[in-house]
């Protein structure tokens, strides 16, 4: 239980938090080859790929050069940031105070924009370039919680097969349906993995600090359910405290 | 060149949203860690801060940005 516990952790949030952002990315892709044409769609999506790949080679070594504490102290810092700031915006759409992400919007605003530069001569570098981007920026994503939620106790091939497998199921989904993913439960996926990425912030950051966690691994899963929990009081707490009708206006 | 700002751009923006909230948490960190390390505070009492606090902040955070929207 205590080995398998973080491996399954690790997979999970990889997975998951990998779902959201190629979802992401598969939008804009498909708007491309939808509205544009296929090749642009695909090879801007192949370039930032490899461009990605190529970032992970020049600094994944780099990772092995840094001790095993100091690693956990500085990613679990980062997880710390980037896991509240995925829970803080899940809490705040829980509640209404920042709309929901909407597929179906995203896809037909990147469509409008990719119909107004139809009849640019250069239509199709432009093309490439939406898909070029959202799968850049999206992959930068996948390739950090890939790196921060694997290398801090040497799980970086099972956090990436975790993030593989939701590469290829969206890919699939998405090939069977040909249309945005529209009806994913984004922002509970997103409020799982903030509370997920959050949990093994505190637990990597104590643990860089010298903290011996009572229970070993295990206490990754108490500091989970504390941090759920307190977070469900929260959307609780705001939603009698500040009802607010539709989507906000707070970042 | 552009792709690497494009991604060193979008790579901050991971990690600060609300700005407050950011400053907030590398605060705690090296309030909790400096305890540690210099006042002999017990590790496991600094991993103990470490997650009330960041509970704390987050509270506060989402309270701002509610209570925003609602004036």
């Amino acid at each position: 239980m205590q080995t398998l516990t973080p491996i399954l952790s690790t997979v999970t949030a990889a997975f998951l938090a990998s779902f959201v952002e190629v979802v992401e990315a598969f939008t804009i892709v498909l708007a491309v080859g939808v509205t544009r044409s296929w090749r642009p769609a695909l090879t801007g999506a192949a370039l930032a790929l490899a461009l990605l790949a190529a970032l992970v080679l020049a600094f994944g070594p780099l990772l092995a050069l840094v001790p095993i504490t100091t690693l956990q102290f500085v990613v679990g810092v980062l997880l710390i940031l980037f896991g509240m700031r995925w829970l803080r915006k899940a809490i705040l759409r829980s509640v209404g105070v920042i709309a929901l992400h909407d597929e179906e919007a995203a896809f037909s605003k990147e469509t409008a924009a990719l119909n107004q530069q139809a009849n640019d001569r250069r239509a199709d570098y432009l093309a490439g370039l939406a898909s070029f981007k959202a799968v850049l920026l999206e992959g930068v994503e996948v390739v950090f919680i890939v790196i921060a939620v694997g290398a801090a106790h040497g799980q970086t091939l099972y956090a990436s097969l975790g993030a593989l497998a939701a590469f290829f199921l969206v890919m699939l989904i998405g090939l069977a349906v040909h249309r945005p993913l529209a009806r994913v439960p984004e922002n509970a996926l997103k409020f799982v993995v903030g509370l997920m990425l959050t949990s093994f912030g505190i637990f990597w950051t104590g643990e860089g600090i010298g903290a011996d966690w009572p229970g070993a691994d295990l206490a990754l899963l108490a500091i989970f359910a504390i941090v759920a929990l307190a977070s469900f009081a929260m959307v609780r707490w705001l939603r009698s405290t500040y009802p607010v009708s539709v989507g906000g206006l707070a970042r | 060149m552009n792709a690497i700002r494009l991604v060193a751009r979008e790579f901050f923006g991971m990690f600060v949203d609300d700005g407050n909230l950011a400053l907030l948490a590398l605060v705690l960190v090296a309030a909790v860690a400096i305890a540690v390390k210099l006042l002999s505070l017990p590790p496991l009492l600094g991993g103990v801060l470490l997650l009330v606090g960041c509970l704390a902040i987050l509270l506060l955070s989402v309270r701002r940005a509610a209570r925003a929207v609602k004036r």
